[in-house]
């Protein structure tokens, strides 16, 4: 249990000496950060004092990048932002992109991008849901979750033919349509994945040992959460009801009957609890979604030249010539307005939002990613204080920080 | 189709009955305010007791290099009210020599981050941040990379970078 800030201040207060604390380097390298981050804590014995978050080590210039690819090059480097669920960055770029440039998707294009944004929610609990058991040593736990990722890898390889940096949606459109393969690999997913899930909740959501080391650690209140920006999962085991998908409805989700998953201890079991339910009702969404998929064309007709045209189109259309040609030229492109707009979607970790400013060029005058590891990382040291060294993996773990998207 | 936003008429109108004419703009459903540097703090803390109490993100927009344009850097202040979803963008303008805004961490513990990465990348002094130390390059880099003026590549930072051995150590 933890033991009150007001404890350790009141005995500096009282002049006590702060000789016996001692500093820790938790990181850069260090198996449980999963990624490249650092915190400095300060330990009396084994309780954290401080912690002094530090980021910077992947720090890559993303978003300076972002000023000199074109829009459809830059969703290569959005892959490598949050790489646990690269589609879903894939997704909430180009929706930015495309709200900019006033493009409509097709119907089909609206469910392909729903169901692959939810298949990479799931992969993203799967892991950090898993990262979470092994680092408070349910190792079979995270085995479990690891091979059901696998099976999604599977499903994006099929689509796209890249397992992990997939670059798979394009301006008004999608790099490959579904094939029935696809949708039968998909089918099939929703099928089993439920067992899995059942499994691994039999195994760890009422684990005595678990639940000890995950419950009443890191209590983030509800007011705390909003007015400190945190977002998706975290703020949501906080009892915040903010959901992106149901508050703003994007691509499809007005059309899926769902729940949103909510709760209100907002320790890290919440989060945990949170996370696995969230994964019962990406299946509902994508179990609609491949159902109900609408017929025709997965990209934007040629008359509003974003998307480039088929083969076909191409060689057998004077329109498809010219909206080919136009669109592959260095100096032709897109029309893109002298105007900002700011479009979020709800991703696996919160919200995650591209304010992109045009300029008439064909790529980004200035491509703000609003991360939300950002936020959630500095969370960290008001979440650490007064719990113990072993805790700090299951609250850094349960916020499901991704350093590449820290730090872009 | 895409969603419409609630609208903003009544926060709207108590702002303009406080501070006179607003600069309001909308684009694709989006709407921004323009406020002056020297109230940009006020505004922000009516705003939050008008009910937009998630600050989303802050950050900073060079323009340079932007035809027409009249200052050279714009902040960007995304507000979100949580009970009602609805939405506002509020842009602050400053210029060289010296850019600098009052710092809203005593409104949005948020913004603590989100500014030491504008300041970080920008160089926007930001009065009365409680830490404002950089967040993403190293302490001794001495430009704020995402100036436009500043090059894709760098100035040789990474070519000239000390290189400790063992025996340096």
């Amino acid at each position: 249990m933890a033991i009150a800030t007001t404890e350790f201040e009141s005995a500096e207060r009282a002049g006590h000496s702060k000789d016996y604390h001692w500093t820790l380097n938790f990181g850069p390298q260090h198996p449980a950060t999963h990624t490249t981050l650092r915190i400095v804590l300060t330990l009396d014995g084994e309780r954290v004092v401080d912690a002094q978050p530090e980021m910077g080590y992947l720090h890559s210039g993303f978003e300076k990048l972002g000023e000199h690819l074109t829009f459809n090059q830059y969703v290569t480097v959005t892959d490598r932002m949050n790489y646990i669920s690269p589609m879903a960055n894939n997704v909430a770029w180009h929706c930015a992109v495309e709200k900019l440039l006033g493009i409509d998707l097709t119907p089909r294009c609206r469910y392909i991008r729903t169901i692959v944004a939810e298949l990479a929610r799931l992969s993203d609990h799967l892991l950090s849901n898993g990262a979470v058991g092994l680092d408070t040593g349910a190792f079979t736990f995270f085995l479990y979750a690891f091979y059901q990722r696998e099976v999604i890898y599977d499903i994006f390889e099929t689509l796209c033919g890249a397992r992990f940096t997939n670059s798979y949606t394009r301006v008004g459109g999608v790099s490959h349509d579904f094939t029935p393969l696809v949708v039968q690999k998909i089918r099939d997913f929703v099928k089993t994945f439920p067992k899995t899930l059942r499994d691994m909740e039999h195994l760890l959501t009422r684990n005595r040992i678990f639940v000890d080391r995950t419950q009443g650690v890191g209590v983030l209140s509800k007011a705390e959460a909003i007015g400190r920006g945190a977002t998706g999962p975290v703020a949501r085991a906080s009892g915040v009801t903010r959901d992106l998908r149901k508050d703003e409805p994007y691509l499809a989700y007005e059309d899926f009957d769902f729940q949103v998953c909510c709760a209100v201890a907002g320790d890290c079991y919440a989060r945990y609890c949170v996370r696995m339910q969230e994964m019962r009702e990406s299946l509902k969404i994508i179990a609609q979604a491949i159902e109900n998929l609408p017929a025709g064309a997965a990209n934007v007709g040629i008359d509003q030249r974003a998307a480039l045209p088929t083969k076909k189109q191409v060689y057998s259309t004077i329109e498809g010539t010219i909206s080919h040609f136009e669109l592959s030229m260095s100096n032709r492109g897109f029309a893109v307005p002298c105007e900002e707009s700011y479009a979020a979607t709800e991703a696996p970790n919160g919200e995650l939002g591209f304010y992109i400013v045009g300029d008439g060029g064909e790529s980004a005058y200035r491509a703000r990613c609003r991360p939300p590891s950002v936020l959630h990382f500095a969370l960290f040291p008001h979440l650490i204080r007064g719990h113990t060294l072993s805790d700090v993996v299951a609250v850094l773990g349960s916020l499901n920080i991704i350093a590449a998207e820290l730090d872009r | 189709m895409p969603h419409t936003p609630p609208p903003l008429d009544n926060v709207l109108q108590s702002l303009a009955s406080r501070w006179g004419t607003l600069d309001v703009s909308t684009y694709r459903n989006q709407t921004r305010i323009v406020v002056a540097e020297s109230v940009s703090l006020e505004v922000l803390e009516f705003l939050k007791a008008e009910g937009f109490d998630l600050l989303v993100d802050v950050t900073c927009v060079d323009y340079l290099e932007y035809r027409g344009a009249l200052n050279r850097y714009g902040l960007v202040y995304l507000l979100t009210a949580t009970t009602t979803n609805q939405r506002l963008t509020v842009r602050v303008f400053v210029d060289d020599p010296t850019p600098c805004v009052r710092s809203v961490v005593p409104l949005w513990e948020a913004a603590n981050w989100l500014e030491r990465e504008v300041w970080d990348l920008f160089g926007i002094h930001f009065e009365g941040h409680p830490d404002l130390r950089r967040l993403l390059m190293p302490e001794e880099f001495a430009a704020h990379p995402l100036r436009k003026d500043y090059p894709l590549q760098g100035r040789g930072e990474r070519h000239n970078f000390p290189i400790l051995t063992r025996h340096d150590g």
